[in-house]
């Protein structure tokens, strides 16, 4: 059932990291394992709590529903349900389903006899969502700075958040991080254009080469990192986009407090041009 | 846990340089022969530099694209009043604005925006030129046009961004000054202006598909990284002829959640992410003060903004 061509001859027992052969078992396409298991249990806990709370909030409407954190003054401690419990039970139910996926995909690697980059690379976006709603919180001294489960409140809180520090674009590492992000689309356009136009070469050319490949990429730019390497640029690209993304926002409210606008100041007046006046008509505020 | 993951090229091999797959005698011809191998480069990729292909519209696109800096530089030179020290210290800050909202489409004076203008009508050249090359590139080597295509998606943005929606609005005043924190000022206060952006729905989808390129590229680079042992970087191959490597980074995905993609679909998946990115950022943009003026206001009226 649901097996490609292929698939029989992979499915064997082994490589699991808990649970022996106890749980090393599909159901239609998806591997179980004892990861499976305890991933199922929290991604359902999670989402039955979202309903329930949605069920005792003011709207249906599925762009409006938001399971809020606890209040700022509540502090790090348990919230009474309805004011924020739900929302830090759903929280640990949520780290417990990435975690509980990532782990997965390790056993699911081990039988495969492949590297370990997937279940890698999820780490740095579980890390990024832990710094955004356990770390940060924690640093600043309460749940109440986690961000809203909503579709439009998680959006309206990163705009409050980005505004609560001036202008956000001026925050350093924000910038870095837009800049991955931009460029890994550039990159990923260019490496899916590329394959595709080697495979579905123009009309009355039979499938091109890696060695045509490499060619349109000398002869546009002067050089081609490869088949291999835009692999390793590609991974490096999107790991560094989240992982400065959780940078700018974990220090803003730990280590900056102002507009970050003014952090550059420090680049302004550095001693050896003081002295010097700022420019007519230049914006020095954000 | 000590096994092998392929995260850099331990040992390089270098060989002659290759010098480019025969393509119509006028490629030919136009490539440069020099080559050089770098084996810092060589840890992650290719060793190789070069060779180049400059030709026609390579050489257009130089010059266009050296115009643009050059008017820019020269811009903030005068700025500082030609000091080394306060170009260094305010280059960040410095700006070449386009023309004031008076002189609508019209020409301004040089020191008025006339320089952003001729600034920008060099890039356009620059970018319509590179986009020819993406194009003439592909043709010289029998491939198909994806790459141009794909920068053709680009050129929608910056086209929206830097002309279509200026000459909607009428004005040269809503284009986007040169300048590294300029352009970060003229962002905030465009969303500013409009009522927050995040409200703007083809912005969402935009954010939707950068983060989601993030995603696919993560994905998609750590499985390949992960199968290489088995040859899976030989993509083109693995298209034609499974192997294993194929196999194996298609039941990972199918293990995992149900679905994969193919060795051929995955770099379809990648295309149209990326290039969704800047198609609906442009839309987006181009409706904003042309079509809607305040996006909170527009949220509201459609049910997905708090109404007090």
């Amino acid at each position: 059932m649901a097996q490609l061509s292929f698939e029989k001859k992979y499915r064997v027992r082994g490589g699991t990291l808990v649970g022996g052969d106890l749980f090393d078992f599909w159901v239609g396409p998806f591997y179980v394992g004892f990861f499976g298991v305890t991933t199922f249990f929290f991604a359902v806990l999670g989402t039955i709590l979202i309903f329930y709370g949605a069920s005792q909030g003011p709207t249906w409407n599925p762009w409006l529903i938001s399971i809020e954190p606890p209040s700022v003054e509540n502090g790090l401690g348990m919230a009474p349900l309805m004011e924020g419990g739900l929302w830090q039970i759903i929280t640990i139910c949520a780290i417990g389903a990435f975690v509980s996926w990532m782990m997965r995909e390790v056993e699911i690697c081990r039988k495969l006899g492949i590297g370990y980059h997937v279940p890698f690379a999820f780490s740095i976006a579980i890390l990024a969502y832990l710094t955004l709603v356990v770390i940060r919180p924690v640093l600043m001294g309460s749940w109440g700075y986690a961000f809203p489960y909503g579709i439009f409140s998680h959006l309206e809180w990163v705009s409050n958040t980005g505004y609560a520090y001036g202008n956000f674009h001026y925050n350093p590492a924000h910038m870095i991080a837009i800049s991955f992000f931009f460029i890994n689309a550039v990159a990923l356009a260019l490496h899916g254009s590329l394959v595709l136009s080697a495979v579905n070469p123009s009309q009355g050319n039979t499938v091109r080469s890696p060695d045509h490949e490499d060619t349109y990429f000398r002869d546009l730019i002067g050089y081609s990192v490869g088949p291999l390497g835009i692999h390793r640029v590609g991974l490096f690209l999107a790991l560094s986009a989240v992982f400065w993304s959780a940078v700018c926002i974990i220090i803003s409210g730990t280590i900056w407090f102002d507009a970050w606008a003014f952090w550059w100041e420090w680049y302004l007046y550095l001693p050896f041009w003081s002295e010097l006046p700022l420019i007519d008509g230049v914006n020095y505020n954000g | 846990m000590a096994e092998y993951q392929n995260i850099f090229t331990q040992v390089q091999v270098q060989g002659p340089a290759e010098m480019g797959m025969a393509a119509d005698p006028t490629t030919n011809r136009e490539r440069t022969t020099g080559t050089r191998f770098s084996s810092l480069l060589g840890i992650i990729g290719n060793a190789q530099l070069g060779p180049v292909h400059l030709g026609t519209f390579g050489l257009i696109a130089v010059i266009g694209f050296a115009a643009w800096f050059f008017i820019i530089g020269m811009h903030f030179w005068a700025m500082v009043d030609y000091s080394p020290t306060q170009f260094v210290r305010n280059l960040a800050w410095l700006s070449l604005e386009p023309p004031a909202a008076e002189y609508g489409l019209g020409f301004a004076p040089l020191n008025e925006g006339g320089w952003w203008l001729i600034a920008s009508f060099f890039f356009l050249v620059g970018c319509c030129a590179w986009w020819v090359r993406t194009y003439q590139r592909a043709q010289a080597l029998g491939m198909g046009y994806h790459v141009a295509w794909a920068f053709a998606a680009l050129l929608w943005l910056i086209f929206v961004l830097g002309l279509i929606r200026p000459i909607m609005m009428g004005s040269w005043s809503h284009a986007v000054p040169y300048g590294i924190f300029p352009h970060l000022d003229w962002t905030n206060r465009f969303s500013l202006d409009h009522g927050n952006l995040f409200y703007n729905p083809f912005h969402a989808l935009s954010i939707a598909f950068l983060y989601g390129s993030a995603l696919l590229f993560a994905m998609h680079g750590a499985t390949i990284l992960s199968v290489t042992r088995l040859g899976g970087d030989r993509e083109l191959e693995q298209i034609v002829d499974r192997g294993t490597a194929s196999e194996r980074a298609a039941l990972f995905w199918r293990w995992t959640m149900g679905f994969n993609a193919t060795m051929e679909g995955i770099h379809r998946w990648a295309w149209w992410f990326a290039v969704l990115v800047p198609i609906t950022g442009g839309i987006g943009i181009l409706l904003t003060g042309t079509v809607v003026d305040n996006w909170f206001v527009w949220a509201q009226d459609h049910g997905y903004a708090p109404l007090d």
